[in-house]
């Protein structure tokens, strides 16, 4: 039982260092050393530094955020089939991202097409769930499916009419890659700051497993507490989105992975969730710049070519 | 005290209970009979402050229910409701301890105080040596033991429960009832939802009967609880029960 909180957080450091030490380059282990150290070769360098390091700690602040986000939206909606995806901001970043791209817009242009469709999706499913008596859950999850599958058939669209040139672009974006992700410090300081809020409210979302009266009960300030870690899901969600694109079953399998383990706290669930969803990205990222080497995979292709049997496995055990 | 008073319920338009008068004093077991469906799980998520009646009002200590904060209402009313989610992971200890929630909330703490008396009621409830089972592995009834150990390990003044003995065998019974009866006569308010008259007339020294199309009546078990009584209420007719019906003693 202690051992799996031990594991999940040796796991970061070892798998941020996997990550950086494989790619499509090469590096012998005396030259990666020198690199690490800031000594030798320039290029060997700018690889370690200036490439690998970024995309790992880009792949750990989506993976982290993601199953952090999957974590909080299964306390909340009381469903185990819960992930961000659910929320419709994945679409709905999809959708803006997309159409940035069909318009011809630059990366930026891109990234900020993203943020306004998320918005619009998370803001539609927020005024569609949240009445005078506080949040209805079934709303939520009936409004984010509505939308996801809405803004499904948008993407849909836009492909069959994108000219061919700028087609693989676009897969790349819906099936989620972290090749453009660049700078990750925002998204890790966005990683920390949902983190710490969620973490705050791990007691009380132990209560709200009982349900939304008993937690009452109990002293719970029901409405607040939803109100904080909805807006803690959808803010880690665009977050990881707008870095990664759509990457799924992170979000929906970590959790389960470790409740299965025997974490259930939140206390406890939240934390490990952000380290074990960072590592596991971080991991499946390395896999998909050099298993093609030197072409890439999308990422997202591979979480859920892995995702996929893990949780069919769960669902067996389960039964 | 928790009171009461001109207290209008009603559900998918229907009334269930118009203008009640209801004051509920430390040291008072209270049963509340009615048919199914006749009001008695409104009436007590209304004086658990969980449902605002359509008329009437509720006081606690002589101030509205809704002008008390949550935390510090559920130091003073706990309350057993007939369903509940059950998609628990933890240990059945785990489960109990989160009724410890109104009084110590730190994540990091271990609440050494709590688990000790979590484990004294899970013995009080004869689940002593489930406290490390997982809570998803227990019986029905058992889950609805350890639901009234949380209830009882929240500790409050006022203790609301919704149909207690459902799930439970005939020795489990009559243990929850002088559990409860005891916590009455402790100086707690107790009031119960039975299907139970005979465990009414036991066990609980007042009643409230809750009859169609709003009306109610209360006052002194031995008053209300005559066969004229509980035969208008659940509209069939009763006899002394003989062979092959036992109460446990």
């Amino acid at each position: 039982m202690k051992t799996v909180p031990v594991l999940v957080v040796a796991l970061v450091p070892a798998s941020l260092a996997l990550a950086v030490a494989f790619g499509s380059v090469d590096l012998g282990p005396a030259q990666l050393a020198d690199a690490l150290l800031g000594r030798g070769d320039e290029i060997a360098r700018e690889i370690v530094w200036g490439v690998r390091a970024p995309r790992a700690l880009a792949g750990f602040a989506c993976g982290g955020l993601l199953a952090l986000a999957g974590a909080l939206l299964q306390a909340l909606l009381r469903n185990p089939l819960a992930d961000p995806t659910i929320l419709g901001v994945s679409g709905g970043a999809a959708s803006g991202a997309l159409a940035a791209m069909l318009l011809g817009a630059a990366a930026a242009g891109v990234n900020l097409a993203a943020l306004a469709g998320a918005s619009i999706a998370a803001g539609a499913v927020f005024a569609f769930s949240l009445g005078r008596s506080g949040w209805n859950p079934y709303r939520v999850l009936l409004t984010g499916v509505a939308l996801a599958s809405g803004f499904g058939a948008l993407v849909g669209l836009m492909l069959s009419l994108a000219p061919s040139s700028q087609v693989q672009g676009m897969l790349f974006w819906l099936l989620g890659d972290l090749s453009p992700a660049g700078d990750p410090s925002a998204a890790l300081v966005v990683l920390a700051a949902c983190a710490a809020l969620a973490f705050s409210q791990a007691a009380a979302l132990d209560v709200l497993i009982l349900g939304e009266d008993k937690a009452r009960s109990l002293g719970v300030a029901v409405t607040r507490l939803q109100s904080i870690a909805f807006g803690c899901a959808t803010l880690a969600t665009v977050a990881a989105v707008l870095l990664g694109g759509s990457i799924g079953f992170v979000g929906l399998v970590v959790p389960h992975l470790l409740r299965l383990a025997g974490v259930h706290r939140h206390g406890v669930l939240l934390p490990l969730c952000a380290c074990l969803g960072g590592s596991l990205l971080a991991l499946a990222d390395t896999l998909a710049r050099t298993v093609v080497a030197p072409a890439e995979l999308p990422v997202g292709v591979l979480t859920a070519m892995i995702g996929v049997p893990v949780l069919l496995v769960l669902l067996a055990r389960l039964r | 005290m928790l009171e009461a008073s001109g207290l209008g319920l009603s559900a998918g338009g229907h009334e269930l209970i118009g203008a009640l008068d209801l004051a509920l004093a430390p040291g008072q077991c209270w049963s509340v009979l009615g048919r199914n469906g006749s009001g008695k799980t409104s009436l007590i998520l209304a004086l658990a402050g969980l449902r605002s009646p359509q008329a009437g009002t509720i006081a606690l200590d002589g101030i509205a229910l809704a002008a008390h904060r949550r935390g510090e209402l559920a130091r003073r009313i706990a309350v057993l409701l007939q369903d509940e989610e059950t998609d628990f992971w933890g240990s059945v200890l785990d489960y109990v301890m989160l009724g410890r929630y109104p009084h110590s909330r730190s994540t990091w703490s271990r609440d050494g105080e709590g688990a000790a008396l979590a484990r004294r009621w899970l013995a009080e409830l004869d689940l002593a040596d489930r406290a490390a089972q997982a809570y998803r592995t227990l019986s029905g009834g058992e889950r609805q033991r350890a639901r009234i150990a949380q209830v009882l390990l929240q500790d409050a003044d006022i203790l609301l429960l919704d149909e207690p003995l459902q799930h439970l065998d005939l020795r489990h019974q009559a243990q929850v009832m002088r559990t409860l009866s005891r916590c009455a006569s402790g100086g707690k308010t107790v009031l119960a939802a039975l299907h139970e008259p005979g465990y009414a007339a036991r066990h609980c020294g007042f009643a409230v009967l809750l009859y169609d199309a709003g009306r109610a009546s209360l006052g002194r078990s031995s008053d209300m609880l005559t066969q004229a009584n509980l035969e208008a209420l659940y509209q069939c007719r009763l006899e002394a029960a003989g062979t092959g019906s036992f109460l446990p003693s």
